[in-house]
């Protein structure tokens, strides 16, 4: 017995315990951050490096979260793309009134901040005769359409050559094969580069955790897209990828009164944005920056 | 698996990550806390393809678009505002058939003084209303009881098929409603999965005051760097500004 007791199994005892107690000592920090977080969360691997039973498990997990904090039970899932589909969209700038129908509709799908009545859309609204994004408007507050202006909605164009991918240091956002880009919320640390990247400024940073009540939370949610989202991370518009990986329209196009959308998949010839594109003066946004949007502008004769 | 990272920097944190066959295997070797940290420090290693290529893409879409376009086809005539209002001051709506039917109530038609077809824009027996809709006047779209309307060549048409009436004259905006640039709709951009609903002319458009009138629009952004930004003046800031916080 008193054999089996040397120097280095004491030592290697003793380090084991004092190692352990280190650990939790240097987690507690960690763990007082903010209630609700999760070892789980921390070691999460890459959206990309995720088995089907991982993912199944962290949207349970999200749910969870979602239940705690928010008070709504709330069914997150992970949508992938559909094959031999690419998603373009079009907008009208000479039917659209600026009703800012798109920017409510998308602030209820996404689950944005009630606060600060965030939204993945801004309503530029431009003195007709060019297009000065410098001096527009995106607060205006007066009847619409108003005289000698014209409303130009951004949003997140897609592009092909997205300068917010290229600008991210933690690939935390990626562009998918059926051409959104995408956020993995958990994976992104916020530094924001994306956002100084992005020349549309299409994408927010949740500064605060958002305040939702638990009425008013969207349960048709999914992981990429409009689940609600931690606080310190960037997200983006993903076309309602949520919606149109299911075969339905975006929320902005259906809440558009005008009918100033039209979005489609720009593979199938027969499709109403490949109509547009081939038929109508078609005008994109910046292209001398080479961004290569999915997101194009058009306008009647 | 290929992980590459555009980055040289971060070789180094894919490769570890990766190579030992992701995180999770790590930390059976490592300690969870060195792992942690090492993840919150170096937490860069998104990797180009994926781990499990099944997870790229759902399930395949196959069939054709079986699915159809409902179109929102009113069958009635509409309602035309009275002279006569209620306590709020809001025109009461009276439907056509109400003087126009087989049993037409006259004394609502002959509110003496007063125009009855407010807000329709006719030219109707020498008297001349809000002028909406161009200088058409009632016969131009209306058969003689007003209660069915007909094409410029005569040909009846039903309530629920206005839209070839309208294409008369609006043809750009016909053929753009055609390939789902005008108007409205919700649903399915894929017929392969779900039908889709969409209006009709007059749905949207009052066919006797068709203009959209300008209308208040939704609350717009509250972005803390989007607020007014404080007048300076020569003194400095003007006392009423409110400093800019973080909404």
């Amino acid at each position: 017995m008193g054999s089996n007791l040397t120097r280095r199994s004491v030592l290697t005892a003793a380090s084991g315990v004092f190692g352990a107690a280190a650990v939790q000592q240097a987690l507690q920090p960690l763990a007082e951050l903010e209630k609700g977080f999760s070892l789980d969360e921390l070691l999460q691997r890459h959206y990309k490096q995720l088995s089907r039973e991982d993912m199944e498990a962290i949207l349970r997990r999200l749910e969870k979260e979602t239940l705690a904090e928010y008070g709504r039970e709330v069914q997150i899932q992970d949508i992938r793309p559909i094959p031999e589909v690419q998603y373009g969209y079009a907008l009208n700038l000479s039917l659209c009134i600026g009703c800012r129908k798109c920017v409510e509709a998308c602030h209820k799908e996404n689950n944005h901040d009630r606060q600060t009545y965030n939204s993945y859309i801004r309503v530029l609204e431009i003195e007709k005769g060019g297009i000065d994004l410098q001096d527009s408007s995106v607060t205006y507050d007066h009847q619409v359409p108003a005289k000698k202006k014209y409303y130009m909605p951004v949003q997140c164009h897609q592009c092909d050559n997205p300068p917010c991918v290229k600008a991210c240091i933690t690939k935390a956002t990626w562009k998918e094969p059926d051409g959104i880009v995408v956020v993995d919320y958990n994976w992104c640390i916020g530094c924001r580069y994306c956002m100084s990247a992005c020349p549309y400024e299409a994408r927010r940073f949740n500064w605060t955790k958002p305040e939702i009540p638990a009425a008013e939370i969207n349960p048709d949610q999914s992981y990429l897209t409009n689940r609600v989202r931690p606080v310190g991370v960037v997200e983006k518009c993903t076309f309602c990828a949520h919606r149109t990986r299911e075969g339905r329209f975006p929320a902005c196009l259906e809440a558009c009164p005008t009918g100033s959308r039209v979005f489609g998949n720009l593979l199938d010839p027969e499709s109403e944005v490949r109509w547009v594109l081939e038929n109508k003066r078609v005008y994109i946004l910046k292209s001398d920056l080479g961004t290569l949007p999915r997101f194009f502008y058009f306008f009647d004769e | 698996m290929g992980c590459m990272s555009s980055r040289s920097v971060f070789t180094v944190t894919a490769t570890a990550r990766c190579g030992v066959g992701g995180l999770g295997a790590a930390v059976n070797t490592m300690s969870s806390s060195c792992v942690a940290l090492l993840a919150l420090a170096l937490g860069a290693a998104g990797c180009d393809g994926f781990a499990d290529p099944s997870r790229e893409y759902g399930a395949p879409v196959i069939g054709e678009a079986t699915h159809g376009t409902l179109i929102e086809s009113p069958q009635t005539l509409g309602v035309v505002d009275s002279p006569l209002v209620d306590v709020n001051g809001t025109p009461i709506g009276v439907e056509c058939e109400t003087c126009h039917g087989p049993n037409p109530a006259t004394s609502w038609a002959a509110t003496p003084g007063k125009p009855f077809h407010t807000g329709v824009g006719v030219t109707e027996g020498g008297v001349r209303f809000l002028n909406k809709h161009g200088h058409l006047r009632c016969d131009n779209c209306h058969t003689e009881d007003r209660l069915t309307v007909h094409l410029a060549d005569g040909t009846h048409l039903s309530l629920g098929d206005t839209m070839r009436l309208c294409a008369q004259c609006h043809g750009p905006q016909s053929r753009d409603y055609q390939h789902g640039s005008h108007g409205g709709m919700d649903g399915f951009w894929d017929l392969r999965q779900g039908p889709r609903t969409r209006n009709n002319c007059v749905v949207c458009h009052a066919p006797h005051a068709p203009h959209f009138e300008p209308r208040l629009p939704a609350k717009g952004p509250q972005d803390w760097y989007l607020r007014p930004k404080p007048e300076f003046t020569e003194e400095g800031e003007a006392p009423d500004s409110e400093e800019a916080t973080h909404g």
